[in-house]
């Protein structure tokens, strides 16, 4: 009885997009927003208001007179490094709390506080300490990327299947080969989700940390087009960021399913 | 009914000697005086109604737990951890997902750190033994439960242990692969007798793999008896469910455990 009401009603709702595929959708969507955008602002047409065709234009002019890859280039360095140096803390870490419950204890206390607080709030201590120089935004990124990192890889190495450990043992693993053959490739998933938030995160630091710091970077960039109301100019950066964000998101996610394909697989069935 | 005390002249292979156990914060008492030895290359079936403490004897056994007092022997030699020459297959198959199934089957020998062409010989002659040729490269979620055991079985043979602990191997299994894998485990220790500690709950299963059955008292749990199963080898299961031999043994034992049972589904 059941079975044949799934089977009457599962093609019925396929049937309204049957003709297309899912990818499809998702193109002509992203495609009809833009014309929408296009038509709105060729009407409207204000200097304040932009659409993507005098966008396109702004976008291959800062490519070509190498205005954008300036920008973007310091901005890059600046991310990298702080991701870098936050994989490099949070992992071992994290690996560190979630098996000593001494270091767990000691820390806790400063991880929360600090991954509750926004920031942003910090972001003019910093630069009072360290300068506008790039040692600024790197340490800003760091902490807006270290946290997910720290903590995921905590959750990652927790949930360690206790069964085996145990397993390991009784082949009479040493505890250092324990962590290599069992709670790194157990957490990886976790770890390499938590460097996937952590790069989100690293771009809103980048670009609040360039807001208040020197004349470089995407974020600069942002400031100095809307100071003089060069809307077409001030989404170029826009728009790279986004695609830096999904860019980067989307390779950590293919990433995910190449380290742990198990966990994929039984979400499927 | 015949009952054996013990091994006889030969000197076991797996010797437990009045082992108690605890466990504080459960508040219960696991093992109690729990004696048991095994001459080697011996199947000894484990058999007893579930939470008599069969899988802690079993850790202990493998020196995972520690007892409260008693002491476990190996080949004469007390066991204070977890030793090389014993391994141990496990009800969840404890196959670790991110490695595959030759990865999987040369990890004991890895973290032995033996050479790699030693590896890859012991490793390709256990695939071939147990039916796994054709798998190296395939990862355990892609295998069926019976397949998936296989490797396990394949992971402890590897090791050469002197003594082979089975908890509940075939416990998860549905009922045609599990006999399936009880022929393939007879046929195994005839190629390669191993002492063997195999815990089981299926009366069946205990009579068709073991030469003799220690049945187990429910918490704390003791060896209250220790049957032998006088059905020659080679066994065809078919043949042995058949005998009424098979069916005195499985009355007297279902007779025991039906009482403990009882008593444990009233907690």
């Amino acid at each position: 009885m059941r079975q044949s009401v799934t089977a009457g009603t599962v093609p019925a709702a396929r049937r309204a997009g049957a003709s297309l595929s899912p990818s499809a959708v998702r193109w002509l969507s992203v495609l009809i927003g833009l014309v929408a955008w296009e038509i709105y602002g060729r009407i409207l047409h204000t200097p304040i208001f932009s659409y993507p065709s005098p966008i396109a234009r702004a976008f291959v002019d800062t490519v070509v007179r190498g205005e954008l890859w300036f920008f973007l280039k310091s901005s890059l360095v600046v991310l990298t490094l702080g991701l870098v140096l936050a994989i490099l803390v949070g992992i071992p870490l994290g690996v560190v709390m979630a098996r000593r419950a001494l270091v767990e204890h000691a820390m806790d206390p400063y991880v929360n506080a600090l991954y509750a607080t926004p920031l942003v709030a910090v972001i003019p201590l910093i630069v009072l300490w360290l300068g506008f120089e790039t040692k600024a935004k790197v340490v800003l990124v760091f902490l807006f990327c270290v946290f997910p990192i720290l903590i995921n890889t905590y959750q990652g190495v927790k949930s360690t299947d206790a069964r085996l450990i145990e397993v390991a043992r009784s082949f009479c693993s040493r505890e250092s080969a324990l962590w290599r053959d069992v709670i790194l490739p157990s957490s990886a998933p976790f770890i390499i989700a938590g460097i996937r938030l952590a790069i989100g995160r690293g771009l809103v630091g980048m670009v609040v940390a360039e807001f208040y710091t020197t004349i470089t970077g995407l974020g600069y960039m942002i400031v100095q087009y809307a100071n003089t109301f060069k809307t077409d100019r001030l989404f170029v950066p826009i728009v790279v960021l986004m695609a830096m964000g999904m860019g980067l998101t989307g390779l950590l996610r293919m990433l995910e399913r190449r380290v742990a394909p198990w966990l994929h697989v039984q979400k499927e069935e | 009914m015949r009952s054996a005390p013990a091994t006889g002249s030969v000197r076991p292979m797996v010797a437990v000697e009045a082992i108690t156990k605890s466990f504080r914060q459960a508040g219960t008492q696991a093992l109690q005086d729990c004696s048991l030895a095994i001459a080697p290359h011996e199947i000894c079936c484990v058999i007893g109604a579930s939470g008599c403490g069969k899988t802690t004897l079993l850790r202990i056994i493998d020196g995972l737990l520690r007892p409260d007092s008693g002491r476990v022997l190996i080949d004469g030699v007390e066991v204070n951890a977890p030793r090389p020459d014993v391994a141990m297959v496990f009800q969840h198959f404890g196959l670790f997902p991110w490695m595959t199934v030759y990865d999987n089957v040369a990890y004991g020998l890895r973290v032995q750190r033996r050479a790699d062409a030693e590896i890859d010989a012991v490793v390709r002659r256990h695939f071939e033994m147990v039916g796994l040729q054709g798998f190296e490269h395939v990862y355990p979620y892609q295998l069926s439960g019976g397949m998936q055991q296989r490797v396990g079985l394949a992971r402890a043979l590897a090791v050469d242990p002197k003594a082979l602990l089975m908890d509940e191997p075939f416990g998860s299994l549905d009922a045609q692969t599990r006999e399936l894998m009880q022929e393939e485990l007879l046929r195994l220790w005839r190629v390669q007798p191993k002492t063997m500690v195999f815990v089981t709950h299926s009366i069946d299963e205990a009579i068709i793999l073991g030469d003799r059955i220690a049945l187990m008292t429910l918490r704390p749990g003791r060896v209250k008896e220790v049957l032998v199963v006088d059905i020659p080898r080679p066994r065809d299961p078919e043949d042995v469910r058949g005998s009424p031999r098979y069916r005195e043994l499985r009355n007297h034992i279902w007779r025991e455990l039906r009482v403990e049972a009882a008593q444990g589904a009233r907690r």
